[in-house]
């Protein structure tokens, strides 16, 4: 196979590897600034994610049972972030910060003995098996979790779109004080969607210890947490644009990688920059002074 | 953004107020205002940093340590003897000046996190024989002061949200460094950890006279201090508060809002490149991976504990550079991982952003309507 074919298909690998953990925090962002609030604090959940994945799937032997006390884990990160801004003068952005710096520093603390042994991973479905090639065949093993997060992209885009619970999400989100009047509780609505956003990066974060990398170690994120937080920007609050972008952005992460896998090693570190540049692009080129960007919720820009 | 609400304790309005007699019982009023925002300004932090000890303490409490055994390791591993406390001192340094990276654009209301960048991409400029002292910090301090001031231009230019901007531009810095010093600019000799060249001896950053404390504490305290004076007592910084505190009235008075955000995240982000020349110079003598130690995140945790006051940065770079320096010594004694320290910046960050609603309640006096 060409070298250009090696590299496409490495992106096209990387694409559906790499883009779930992007996927599952920007689908809990996307659901959180729906509700008027930002929580830039999902990197340390992802992480906290991860490392109470690959602690309770080490444990307890199943991998599923990791997943899921990752989600709780990032629930718990949700509630804190949605109780300290609910005070008031609380600064959102600087709280977010300040969660994403304690909950790496805390699951680097707890995470200390989980470097070394092996646990347990999540289940792949090979979708390339009509094919001969194996490079094909693993650049198509499709993860459990991935298969999971299209279902909530499609879940989160029905809860927001068709339900009485996403239109006061999106109410709330559009005019605190027309939502006051109404007769909804602001903050309370902000902390389950805080609560369901912080629930879902921590799923994420479990992608990252229970399948790929497939371990736990101290350098597993690499900001994916931050870069899923732009890329809510970059998709217009929208489930199904978020799914698109984190394919983007898998696909940006894997192009470094798989140059090097064909050989091209110059420029290595400047190749694995690409998502960074690439989401520093694309939120200067949708930022505009003068016109809020469509979709966007209006409680956002009073914040801003 | 709680930060510009400090600007109703600048001291410009108070003798006007005092001047008239008929108004005597209001500069009254107004003077026990600023005392009791002056005692708020240290009890509120104070009460703050208190709690996030506390629950440290339950903390460690809970993995199984004596919290009382671990403060007292602490304090002798940061201030307790002479040794330790010259580390905290060493360590408050760059400190001091990526805090001020995020204290100077806070002021304008921006959140900014471009100390650690700021800092790796000083190593840009570093072709080793050719740098002399005196170019190598102008150097520095350019590349960093660009390198943020991008983000602030963006921002101010075109309504990118300057954090995640300058986040990003942190992951692409440090990348960058890796990329020039495994590349280009590597030292062929540096095998094992790649390098730059090394600066050379005559280039390198002395002690101070008497002390194990290299030179850049007194750029450090400098630069806190003139940007103490530029941010509270020149026409500049109150202008800087102004729009801090409310943008659309600052630019209905024709302050020119978006060349100020440009220039302050400029002088941030030249302190903070500062440091990362003065790391170099002092501590490494090459530039190389080892430059991203973190010192960019700790610097945005001292700017919000000192409410973006350069002069309180001082002080607040004491006591994180002291905490900095005992993480050693509680790793030797309790076997705690190294990440400790980091569990206790995350606790006292989130108890200092809560006690933000502490503040202006009834039980001081009010502040007179302004």
């Amino acid at each position: 196979m060409s070298a250009a074919g090696g590299v496409a298909l490495g992106v096209l690998g990387g694409a559906i590897r790499i883009s779930t953990p992007f996927l599952f925090v920007s689908l809990g962002e996307c659901l959180t600034e729906k509700s008027g609030r930002v929580n830039l604090g999902l990197e340390g959940t992802l992480v906290m994610g991860a490392m109470g994945a690959y602690g309770i799937s080490y444990l307890t032997g199943s991998p599923w049972l990791g997943v899921l006390a990752a989600g709780v884990l990032g629930l718990a990160l949700g509630a804190l972030h949605a109780f300290l801004c609910a005070r008031p003068r609380v600064n959102d952005v600087a709280v977010g910060i300040a969660l994403m710096l304690f909950g790496v520093g805390l699951a680097f603390f707890l995470g200390k003995p989980l470097i070394g042994p092996t646990a347990p991973h999540l289940p792949a479905v090979s979708a390339g098996w009509w094919s001969s090639s194996a490079q094909l065949r693993s650049a198509l093993q499709i993860n459990a979790l991935f298969v999971l997060g299209l279902l909530t992209t499609a879940a989160v885009r029905f809860l927001l779109r068709r339900t009485r619970w996403g239109l006061v999400i999106r109410t709330v989100g559009e005019s605190a004080d027309a939502s006051r009047a109404m007769g909804y509780d602001v903050a309370r609505v902000r902390l389950f969607a805080t609560m369901a956003g912080g629930f879902l990066a921590g799923v994420g974060g479990s992608f990252l210890s229970l399948y790929y990398p497939g371990s736990w170690n101290e350098g597993l994120s690499s900001g994916q947490g931050l870069m899923a937080v732009a890329l809510v920007i970059f998709a217009r609050w929208d489930p199904v644009r978020c799914l698109l972008a984190s394919l983007l952005f898998g696909g940006a992460s894997a192009l470094g990688p798989a140059l090097q896998s064909v050989g091209v090693t110059s420029g290595y570190y400047l190749f694995n920059a690409a998502p960074y540049a690439l989401t520093l692009a694309i939120i200067i080129a949708t930022s505009s002074r003068d016109r809020a960007l469509h979709g966007q919720p209006a409680e956002l820009r009073v914040a801003r | 953004m709680g930060v510009g609400v400090s600007i109703g304790a600048s001291p410009v309005g108070e003798p006007v107020v005092a001047a008239r007699p008929a108004d005597e019982q209001g500069a009254r009023e107004a003077r026990a205002a600023a005392i009791g925002r002056a005692i708020e300004s240290v009890a509120v932090p104070a009460a703050a940093i208190s709690i996030a000890l506390v629950l440290f303490g339950l903390f460690m409490l809970l993995t199984g340590r004596n919290p009382l055994a671990v403060y007292h390791e602490m304090f002798r591993g940061s201030f307790g003897t002479w040794f330790s406390f010259q580390n905290t001192l060493q360590r408050a340094a760059p400190l001091m000046l990526t805090a001020l990276a995020t204290a100077l654009p806070l002021r304008l209301g921006l959140v900014v996190l471009g100390g650690e960048g700021a800092m790796a991409a000083v190593a840009v400029h570093f072709h080793a024989p050719t740098s002399i002292k005196v170019a190598m910090f102008v150097a520095g301090g350019l590349v960093g002061g660009a390198w943020v001031a991008g983000a602030g231009a963006l921002r101010a230019y075109r309504g990118v949200n300057e954090t995640i901007c300058t986040l990003l531009l942190n992951y692409i810095a440090i990348a960058l460094l890796n990329h020039l010093v495994e590349g280009p600019l590597r030292d062929p000799a540096s095998l094992n950890k790649p390098s730059t060249l090394p600066i050379g001896d005559d280039n390198m950053l002395g002690n101070l006279p008497g002390l194990d404390v290299h030179w850049g504490l007194v750029w450090g305290l400098g630069a806190c201090l003139v940007f103490w004076v530029l941010m509270q007592r020149t026409t500049f910084g109150f202008a800087a508060r102004m729009a801090g505190g409310n943008v659309r009235a600052a630019m209905l008075n024709g302050l020119p809002v978006r060349r100020m955000i440009v220039l302050c995240t400029f002088l941030g982000g030249l302190a903070a490149g500062l440091a990362g020349a003065i790391e170099v110079a002092a501590i490494h003598g090459t530039a190389n991976a080892s430059l991203v130690t973190g010192y960019g995140y700790t610097g945005v945790l001292v700017a919000f504990i000192a409410r973006a006051n350069p002069a309180a940065v001082i002080p607040v770079s004491l006591l994180l550079g002291g905490i900095g320096s005992s993480g050693g010594l509680l790793q030797r004694v309790f076997d705690l991982p190294d990440a400790t320290v980091n569990v206790l910046q995350g606790i006292l960050f989130l108890a200092i952003l809560f006690s933000d609603t502490l503040r202006g309640r009834s039980w001081l006096p009010r502040r007179s309507v302004a």
